[in-house]
């Protein structure tokens, strides 16, 4: 019969209003300031950059390759190369960034420059409460400010950052594998150059 | 002792009035009760305000607001003073005048329908004999402001959603003047006093309110689907339909303007309730015959606040309809049971005293409604929503 949805309705709605005085279970919000969920492990909000070690500018995992400023969408990521080298986590000389800045008034939470990134130096954060009174300089993030530790990325995406990790270690393993294959070879070649001359 | 109490505040007006020389007493009197009803009913608006954010979280499984004061009952007063100095923007191409004054003339027009209606035993500032109708009148011309609003905004938000509003608007006058005809067949008067006098009488300790009566109560539903749809309240918010029309009709509205509206919405809520309680739920009178010591105020107020209630219970219970739907449910559902409901009203009143024409006029409005109801979802007219993807 007509009308009977809206009883029904009506009855759940009843059910809920005088449920929630009773069952603390009921409730789906928590007081925010005081009380707090942990933030799940999908939970993105902003990039950040990874370093590893103890000094953020050290070990800086970005190379200024600028893929993730070209990438952006919104255009909110300025990165200026160096004009040095400065050897990275492997050892091999790399260029870094002197400036890498990204304005969060534009970043619109899209992933895309994590995704595009060939050097697992770019990740999302779960900081969120990043209010601030200066609505200009405040709220551009630069180099410093961006730079968080492998650890802390652990922290806050542990499956994610285990698989970097992972595939990090590979890569320096078949790098050190290169490498001393690369030295054999050389040496193997210097032993027959001198061999030839003797 | 009791009569006094009951009569208090029209005591207290004589009392304040007596210190002025009598050619004045007559104005000042009026003045004191106008500025009572307009110091009263804001108030009330603002602690609805907080009731029913409070209510729809309720619903909802959350706590509502909870930190201005005790229980967030002072949130009402931060939202003031937000509302009093945020800047009030008009826009560069928007007609200034009509801008300025359709909030205005929105809350005017809804205080006027205050003055007929009956808030107590002799608490009434106007006892018109046409009070019905003058209500009626006002409160048609809040349509008016909220076409002024949404055509001088020059802004296609607030001018579709002007047009929602006074299509919707004019829509729901009809079953709302043609079920409260009733009333008027029954007790002969357009007076609201009247009205209340009539239902005020008691048989083995319950009252005579009309809503106890078959075309009475069908009438109250009417009455209650339309004035949902005439103050623009979910489940009949299209006018304002915040995922459609950004805020409908006072989109270009901020600041204090866009407070009055907000006010004006309630305003109209209150009244609209204070003369469906009139009408059918006996105004002012007690609803059990060992009450009536309790003042007539109390229950005035009380049915009210009940009534508001309802509407924030539907409120956080419907969705909102779509345009077609709520066309349909106005011209093809409620239209025809409300003129039945007259012709049953008709027949109650020349069937006479006994069970018999309880029993006819009961079985003829359920069987219209079950019918009428039936039929229109076989068509799906009415009813669940159907929907259709792109594929």
């Amino acid at each position: 019969m007509l009308g009977e949805g809206i009883i029904k309705g009506m009855a759940e709605t009843a059910k809920n209003f005088f449920g929630s005085y009773r069952s603390a279970e009921r409730m789906t919000t928590v007081e925010y300031p005081e009380e707090r969920i942990a933030p799940i492990e999908a939970a993105r909000v902003f990039p950040f950059l990874v370093f590893d070690g103890a000094d953020w500018a050290a070990g800086l995992r970005c190379v200024a390759c600028q893929i993730c400023e070209k990438e952006c969408p919104p255009k909110c990521i300025y990165i200026v190369k160096s004009t040095d080298k400065k050897p990275d986590a492997l050892g091999k000389p790399q260029f870094y960034p002197v400036k890498f800045d990204i304005d969060i008034s534009v970043c619109m939470s899209c992933q895309i420059c994590v995704e595009v990134c060939p050097f697992e130096a770019i990740k999302m954060d779960t900081e969120f409460e990043l209010s601030t009174a200066d609505r200009f300089g405040g709220l551009l993030l630069d180099r410093q400010k961006l730079s968080k530790s492998n650890e802390y990325y652990h922290r806050i995406h542990a499956t994610e950052a285990a698989g970097v990790d992972a595939r990090l270690a590979a890569e320096k393993v078949k790098a050190d594998a290169k490498a001393r294959s690369a030295a054999d070879a050389a040496a193997a070649k210097a032993a027959a150059i001198a061999g030839e001359g003797a | 002792m009791i009569e006094t109490l009951d009569q208090i505040f029209v005591l207290l007006r004589r009392w304040l009035v007596s210190f002025l020389p009598a050619a004045w007493q007559p104005v000042a009197g009026v003045l004191l009760s106008v500025v009572a009803i307009v110091c009263l009913f804001p108030a009330l608006f603002a602690l609805t305000t907080v009731f029913e954010r409070k209510g729809l979280a309720r619903i909802q499984n959350r706590l509502g607001p909870n930190r201005v004061g005790p229980f967030g009952l002072l949130q009402p007063i931060a939202d003031g003073i937000k509302s009093l100095t945020k800047e009030d923007i008009v826009p560069l191409s928007a007609d200034a005048a009509v801008h300025f004054l359709a909030p205005v003339l929105l809350v005017v027009a809804v205080f006027m329908g205050f003055a007929v209606l009956p808030m107590g035993r002799n608490m009434v500032l106007v006892d018109m004999d046409a009070g019905l109708l003058f209500y009626f009148a006002m409160g048609a011309s809040t349509e008016l402001a909220v076409f002024m609003a949404g055509w001088s905004s020059r802004n296609k938000y607030s001018l579709l959603g002007a047009m929602r509003a006074v299509a919707q608007m004019i829509s729901y006058e009809v079953p709302l003047l043609l079920s409260s005809v009733v009333v008027v067949m029954m007790t002969g008067s357009l007076s609201l006093t009247k009205i209340v006098e009539a239902q005020s009488g008691f048989t083995w300790g319950l009252p005579h309110w009309f809503i106890f009566t078959p075309w009475g109560c069908a009438g109250f539903v009417m009455y209650a689907i339309a004035t949902t749809a005439e103050t623009n309240r979910s489940p009949f918010d299209l006018p304002e339909g915040e995922s459609e029309l950004v805020a409908g009709y006072h989109t270009e509205y901020s600041g204090f303007k866009f407070a009055l509206f907000f006010l004006g919405e309630y305003l109209a809520m209150f009244s609209i309730s204070g003369l469906g309680t009139t009408l059918f739920l006996g105004g002012w009178s007690a609803p059990f015959s060992f009450l009536t010591w309790i003042p007539s105020w109390i229950w005035f107020f009380s049915k009210l606040m009940l009534s508001i209630f309802v509407f924030i219970w539907l409120r956080g219970t419907l969705p909102r309809l779509r345009q077609d739907q709520l066309m349909n449910f106005a011209w093809k559902f409620v239209l025809p049971m409300c003129l039945l409901n007259l012709m049953v009203a008709a027949l109650w009143r020349f069937m006479g005293d006994g069970w018999l024409r309880w029993v006819i006029c009961s079985v003829i409005l359920i069987g219209a409604y079950a019918a009428l109801g039936w039929g229109e979802m076989r068509r799906g007219k009415i009813g669940p929503r159907s929907y259709r993807y792109a594929e």
